[in-house]
This record gives structure tokens, sequence and C-alpha cells, in this order.
């Protein structure tokens, strides 16, 4: 049954049209209205452009006063958290972007607690979310949880470092890691396939789980097929930032320039930064997702198994448990005690036999 | 006894190895002279009628090593005294007192018959302005028949020894005077051309013949571009990248010290060329301390040295496998320095020369580059790090001149390497290729690798071994002197000798 609606949106006059088509639309006027929040995480040693790629990514300037301390200073610093909010807007859309920087990671010599204060914060950011989502109110909801971490591995050694990969598989099970290779300019074509090849299979080998884009659905058209698939060969990212305007075969164009020639930003035979941009843009929707439906479940449901205990109960269990299996050993002594003593009677009574079963210490 | 003509050692004091023993060798006078004899237990010398090449004068070896003044010329690094002990200065054997000449005495550390000579460096300094003017100032103190045991221009034990010598001139006890370094000598006018010059051709003749050692350890994080650079540098394959070692690796899980030697040979000079790398350094999550085994290695060099310097039954030529140079891999981060770089070079500076060099600098365009020299001279300054070449040493104004440009411009060196040619502008060139544009190496617009490489190799090449030698070999062997109570460490062998000696 056909309604005789005056159909604002699409073809009215098809039989059995009910209008629920539009239900994107308006979704998409009320998210456009709402504004969208990101959480972005990067971490890497210090030096490997990471400040540089955001504010190339998101063409702003996010550190506009930052000091950088000397290596005597680095010593004494631990890994400290910052998190920059900065509102974007693209032709009506707002973007609520912040980005969590990990100024220290990597800088001390010994790395050891480095990661303690990363996962203590992105577990900081699950067990907020969990707590205004058990709340009474909850209609603004402040999604600061992490959605996605690029992590920057350093182009200059052959592979990844063992900081590297103790680091990944700490934070992989709560949050979608984004490999990234930085200062990619260092690299020669060859030298990156072979960089890029070696981190996949040492990110097999240990088994860490970064974020795979989703395959296209069937009905994509062609060409978004194909630039999914191209993105998902080309990760980890080799990437360059800059936000200089070169001049470059007469046109401006954002790069680095050296003696001997202009690497460009957005070029793709350079570099893969506008793969990067890409991912993260049309994949945000993707990565927000994935952090809800797979991490922050599973986050709480291991809170929720807790029973909502704070990680210093789980000490005291671990006590209890031991005072039950120490009790257990005991037990289990006594009656080794009490069928050896039965033992020894037996061994007496039959002492007059000869043939007593040999060997039989007691 | 009549003196015969005066011949010279225009040049650093020739070494067993080769290496010059003195940074200002100062010329050591060797006369013809045919009552000569031999030193009681040098009957391998060869007979005085003979031209004897290079020798330098010098107190006879056997003596203790007693303590002597430390040497005005050489302040000890960092300010240490030269305590006692480090020196071999000895009143000459008043025996000798009546001689109205000096005597040749082959230095104990040359070989008991030709002495090995120093490869005469583009680099006038060693040789002094000029062979006629050093000759004459040598000839100076001796003529002075100063109580001159005094420390002109004695930068070391031989020095030191040389003015003993000298000293048999007179046979006054020898008194160490303060005087200045430069020898304010008598200029002797030379009526007509002696010859002296030749001097040269001759170290230059030995040198060739005997080759000389090198040894260059190289530090840095994995991945630096430490092999190639070496390889680089010069030009062909010695790294331990190319003696068999996968490039696929592990990172080893603790510091390792690998040392690959090669023989390269250029123009008919010889070089041992060691290259000592560490793999594993400042690799791992807990880097605390991974400069410990590079320091013990070090060490180990140095008293393998001492070792053999001390035996009774010396080696002809004593081994060289002290690290003459180390360069330390900076990591082109752009921003400063990692507490790591810090404390390695905090540790090191004070045993080693330590060249810091910045890796992969094509990392960096140009105004980065100039802000991160900057930065890193700054904190090493802030920092009291003395990487080679080191102020104190320098010893006139010219090296001072020369040194300060070279510690305030251009260090740290920002270098490329790459063992790969390519065809630019009809040339081949060792370089990188990049889909921008081809990275050349030895091009002083791209990268300071060849300022690196001339530094290194070209200059400084046996002022880094002098260095090693006076400096830090002899802080070291003063500390082991001092811990055994003033004695040379016995090694198993010289007891045994001593055994039979008896």
């Amino acid at each position: 049954m056909s309604k005789q609606q005056p159909a604002q949106f699409t073809n009215p006059e098809t039989p059995g049209y009910v209008g629920f088509a539009n239900l994107p639309n308006q979704v998409h006027r009320k998210s456009v209205k709402k504004g969208f929040e990101f959480t972005l995480m990067v971490v890497g040693e210090s030096g490997l452009g990471k400040s540089t790629l955001i504010n190339s990514l998101f063409l702003t300037d996010l550190y506009p006063e930052r000091i950088i301390p000397g290596a005597a200073e680095k010593i004494e610093r631990t890994v400290q958290i910052e998190a920059s909010t900065v509102e974007i807007e693209e032709r009506g859309v707002k973007l609520r972007l912040t980005v969590v920087d990990t100024p220290g990671y990597g800088d001390a010599i010994n790395c050891r607690d480095c990661f303690k204060t990363i996962i203590s914060y992105i577990d900081e950011q699950f067990e907020r979310y969990l707590h205004d989502e058990s709340g009474l109110n909850r209609r603004h909801i402040i999604d600061n949880r992490v959605h996605c971490c690029f992590y920057f591995i350093s182009p200059f050694g052959h592979g990844l470092k063992p900081l590297d990969v103790e680091f990944m598989k700490a934070i992989h099970n709560k949050v979608n890691i984004v490999p990234v290779i930085a200062k990619a300019d260092t690299l020669s074509l060859k030298e990156r396939e072979r960089l890029k090849k070696r981190i996949l299979d040492e990110i097999e080998e240990h088994g860490i789980k970064i974020y795979h884009l989703p395959d296209a659905e069937s009905d994509e058209d062609e060409d978004f097929k194909e630039q999914t698939r191209l993105l998902k060969t080309s990760i980890p990212f080799c990437v360059v930032g800059s936000n200089q305007l070169i001049e470059a075969k007469g046109k401006k164009v954002r790069g680095r320039l050296y003696p001997w020639g202009v690497v460009e930003v957005e070029n793709p035979e350079h570099n893969d930064f506008l793969k990067l941009r890409t991912m993260l843009i049309t994949h945000m929707q993707d990565l927000q997702e994935v952090t809800q439906d797979l991490h922050y479940e599973n986050f709480r449901s291991e809170r929720l198994k807790r029973g909502g205990r704070k990680i210093e109960d789980e000490e005291v269990n671990k006590d209890q448990i031991l005072l039950e299996k120490e009790a257990e050993l005991r037990r289990m002594q006594e009656m080794i005690a009490r069928m050896q003593a039965q033992m020894q009677m037996q061994m007496q009574s039959g002492e007059g036999d000869s043939s007593t079963v040999p060997g039989h210490h007691v | 006894m009549e003196p015969g003509p005066i011949s010279t050692t225009a040049g650093p004091l020739p070494r067993a190895d080769g290496a010059a023993l003195t940074k200002r060798s100062s010329l050591s006078v060797t006369l013809r002279h045919s009552g000569w004899a031999a030193p009681r237990d040098r009957q391998r010398l060869p007979a005085p009628r003979e031209p004897l090449a290079l020798c330098e004068v010098a107190a006879p070896w056997p003596q203790p090593f007693p303590a002597s003044a430390p040497s005005p010329r050489r302040p000890p690094l960092g300010g240490r005294e030269r305590p006692a002990g480090a020196e071999g200065l000895s009143s000459p054997p008043p025996a000798r007192g009546e001689m109205p000449v000096a005597v040749l005495r082959p230095h104990p550390d040359t070989q008991r018959g030709s002495a090995p000579v120093t490869p005469i460096l583009p680099r006038p300094r060693h040789d002094g302005p000029g062979s006629t003017e050093m000759a004459a100032k040598m000839l100076g103190p001796g003529l002075q028949a100063s109580a001159g045991g005094g420390s002109t221009g004695s930068t070391g034990p031989v020095e030191g020894k040389n003015e003993a010598a000298m000293s048999e001139l007179v046979p006054e006890p020898r008194q160490k005077p303060a005087v200045p370094m430069k020898p304010m000598g008598i200029n002797a006018n030379l009526l007509g051309y002696i010859g002296i010059d030749t001097i040269i051709e001759q170290m230059r003749k030995k040198t060739m013949k005997t080759g000389f050692d090198f040894n260059i350890m190289v530090v840095g994080q994995s991945g630096l571009g430490k092999s190639t650079l070496v390889n680089t540098l010069f030009k062909s394959q010695v790294s331990r990248k190319s003696s068999g070692w996968n490039r696929e690796e592990k990172i080893p899980k603790t510091v390792e010290i690998k040392a690959i030697g090669h023989v390269i040979e250029e123009g008919g000079v010889k070089m041992k060329l060691t290259v000592i790398d560490t793999p594993g350094f400042g690799d791992q999550i807990n880097n605390e301390n991974c400069w410990e085994p590079i320091e013990k290695y070090i060490n180990e060099q140095y008293e393998k040295f001492l070792k053999e310097e001390v035996n009774i039954a010396r080696k002809k030529r004593i081994p060289d496998t002290r690290v003459h140079c180390c360069l330390y891999f900076i990591s082109p981060t752009g921003h400063s320095l990692r507490p790591l770089d810090l404390e390695f070079m905090k540790h090191l500076s004070k045993v080693v020369n330590i060249i810091p060099v910045i890796a992969k600098a094509d990392t960096m365009t140009l105004e980065e580059k100039t802000e991160f020299k900057q930065r890193v001279r700054k904190e090493l300054e802030v920092n009291g790090i003395e990487f080679y070449p080191q102020k104190e040493f320098d010893e006139d104004l010219e090296d001072k001149t020369e040194n300060d440009k070279i510690r305030q411009e251009s260090m740290p060196f920002a270098v490329v390497g790459s063992d790969k040619e390519y065809q630019v502008n009809g040339k081949r060139v060792l370089g990188r290729k990049t889909p921008w544009g081809i990275i050349e190496v030895e091009n002083l617009t791209h990268c300071e690798f060849a300022l690196l490489r001339d530094f290194v190799i070209r200059t400084h090449l046996q002022d880094l071994k002098e260095v090693t030698h006076n400096i830090h070999y002899e802080t070291y062997r003063a500390k082991r002197l001092n811990d055994n109570g003033g004695l040379p460490p016995m090694t198993v062998e010289t007891e045994e000798n001593h055994e039979s000696n008896l």
C-alpha cells in the first residue's frame, strides 16, 4: 500500500515505498549538529616527528609553545600524558579532536616503566566511561576513550625494537594500534619495502593484534574497494610530515626542502601520508565502533567479572588462594604421613618374611 | 771520538708499532759516534756506525718507573695529574757522563733492528715548521748543556728519556726545571745543506715497510648506519656486515664486542685496520650500564699493552690493539641528545677519543641540521664532555685555531653513508637514491662525510693514535702502577724469566 504523502525525499510513486530510507539522512543531520568526537593517541620515541605529523594531518598547530627539554632534563623525567583538544570544523561538520601525547616515552635509559603510565591512562578512560554509563544521568557522556593509537616506529632500526614489541603487546587488547613508520624520507623505496615486510613479520611472530581495516562491502563501488585494498597492503604506513610550503615545479606544496630535492608530503609516490589520512578519515567511524564493541566490551566484562572490586582486591584474592593451597598441601602431607606409618607397621609385622618387598625405602 | 754529522729526526718519535709516541716529538739528536757501546741488555742494537734511523735518544730502559714531574706540555685529561710512576725518566748512568756528545740509544720500544717510522702525514704539524728549525731547537737544549733533563717538550716517558740522555752531555744530575714547552732554542744557522730533511723520506720508507695499526670502534643504536659508514670511510668492505653477519639477525640481548681486522693498502702503505663493532648497545628496554662492556674492553686492551710493555723479553713490535678512536653515532632526532648518549659519553670520554657523529643526516634539512648541531654542541659543553679533539691538548696556536674551528663549526659531523654507486652528471658517485633525488655522500652541500673522512684519516689519524698512547694509555698505566704500589704488573712470563735469570 503506497502512501500518497508528498514525499520530500525520494520517489513517491514507487509502490511499496515507506520512506524510512531517509533515516540515514536524519541521522546524518543529527550527528552533524552534534559533532563528532575522536581521541587519538600518539606514542613513540621523541624526535620521530609525531607532533609534526599531527599538525600536518589536521592542518592545525597543536603545540604552539613547545619547549623541547635537553638530554640532562630528560634523564629525570618520566612518561607524561598530555591531552590537547581542538575543535575542527569543515563544511559544517564539527570534529572535536583530542590528541593524547606521551612525551618521555622511550627516552629514559631504563624504559621498563614506560608503559605503565600509558596503560593506566587508557584504563582510566574506560573506567570513567563505564562509570558514566552506569550512572543515573546518561545524557551527556563525554567519550574520552582512546579510539586509535598511532605507534611510531623508528625508520633507523632494522625492524621493531624490543621496546616496541613489549609496548604493543601490552596495549593491543585495549586500543586500536596503527603502526606508522616515521620520517620515511630517510629510506629509499627498496629499504621501505624491506622494513615494512620485516615489521609485518615481526608483528605476526609476536602475535600483536594491530588494527585491520575492514574489507569493503560487496555493494560498494569498485573505487572504494580498490582504495581499501591499497590501504590494507600499505600497512604500516611510511609517512613524512610537514607544514611548510615549498615551491616545487611551479606550485606550492607542503614538503621538506633538501639540497638534493623536495619531498612532497602529499605525493603518494613519496610517502603514504595521503593513505594514512584517508584511512583515518574514512574509517574514523569504524575505529570508534571497534573501540566500543571490542576493546570497551573486553574491559567491561573484565571489570564486572571482578565484581566491581578494585585491582587491589585481586591481590587479596591471591592471598586467599595461597592460604587455601597451603591448607591443601598440609592435608596431603598428613595423608602421606599416615600412609607411611601404615606401611611401617606392615613391614614390622611382616619382618619375619624373607620375601619382603624389595627396595622399599620408607 | 769525533762527533759525526748531526742528523735529527724531524717528526714524531717512532714507536714499536709505528705510532708516534709523542705528539710534539722533539727531535732527538743522533750522532754518529765511534765509541758508542750498547747498553747492557741491548745486544740486539745495531752497530753504532750505521746511520740509525729515527731512534730517539732514550734513557736506559730497565729502570723502574720512578716518579717524575708531570709534563707541562700535555696536561692530563680532565686535570688529572700524571701520578708518579708514569714516567720513565731516570738519571742517565753516570758512566757515560764523560761523553761529550749525546749518545744514540734507541727508544726501548723501538725494534731491535730498524726503527719503524711513523707515517708522514700531509700535515706538517708534526714536523714543525721545518726540519732545520726543529733540528736547531733540539740542538739548542742539548748544546746548552743545561741541567736539561727538563721537560722541553717532554710529553711522555720517551721524551723524558730524550732529555735524560741529552743531559748526559753534562755530568750534572738531571733536574726538572720548569721550562716552557716551546724550546726557545738557539737557532743554529746552518751554513749549507745538511740533508736533515731527508729524514722525511726515510720515515716514509720505513712506514711503508712496516705499516701501521689503526683501531676504530663504532658505537650506537642498531640501524644507525655504523657498518655502512665504516665501509664508506675506508672504501672497502671492512665492517661486520660484510664478514658473514646477516643483516636479519636479531638484536643481541647484551652488548657484544666484535672486532674484525683487515689489512688495506694504498700507495704502498699498509694499514692494519680493526673495526670494533658493538651490536646491542642501546637497543634493550633497560639500557642501564650498557656501556660497561665497552669500557671493560677498552681497558682490557690497555692492560694487554701494558703487560707486553712491562715484559722483560718484549716483542719487537708490541701489537697495538688499543682503541684509537670511537665514533659515537647520535640518532638524528632533531631535538637533542638522548640520556643514554650523555651517559655513555660522560663515562667514556675519559678513556678513549670519542668523535660524535650524527648518523643518517639525510633526515634533516639544512636549518634543522644547523640547529641540531648547535644544540648538541651546547649540551656536550654544558655536561662537560670532552670529545676529540680535546681542548686541553692543543699544543700551539696553530693547532688551537684549527681545532677550534673544527670543534665549533663542524663537529659533530652530520654524515650519510653509502656503499652503492650511482651516476650523477656523468660521474659515478657514492650515494643514496630516493624518488626525489640522489644524495651524494661526498658532496659537501649534501652531508659532511667528506669532512669526517678528512678529519679522521687525512689529518688527524696520527694524532688520534698519539693521544691514545700518550694520554689515555698513560692514565691507565699510571693508575695500574699506582694500584700496584709503583711496580709494574708482573705477568707469568716475567716471573719465569726472573726464575731463569737467577
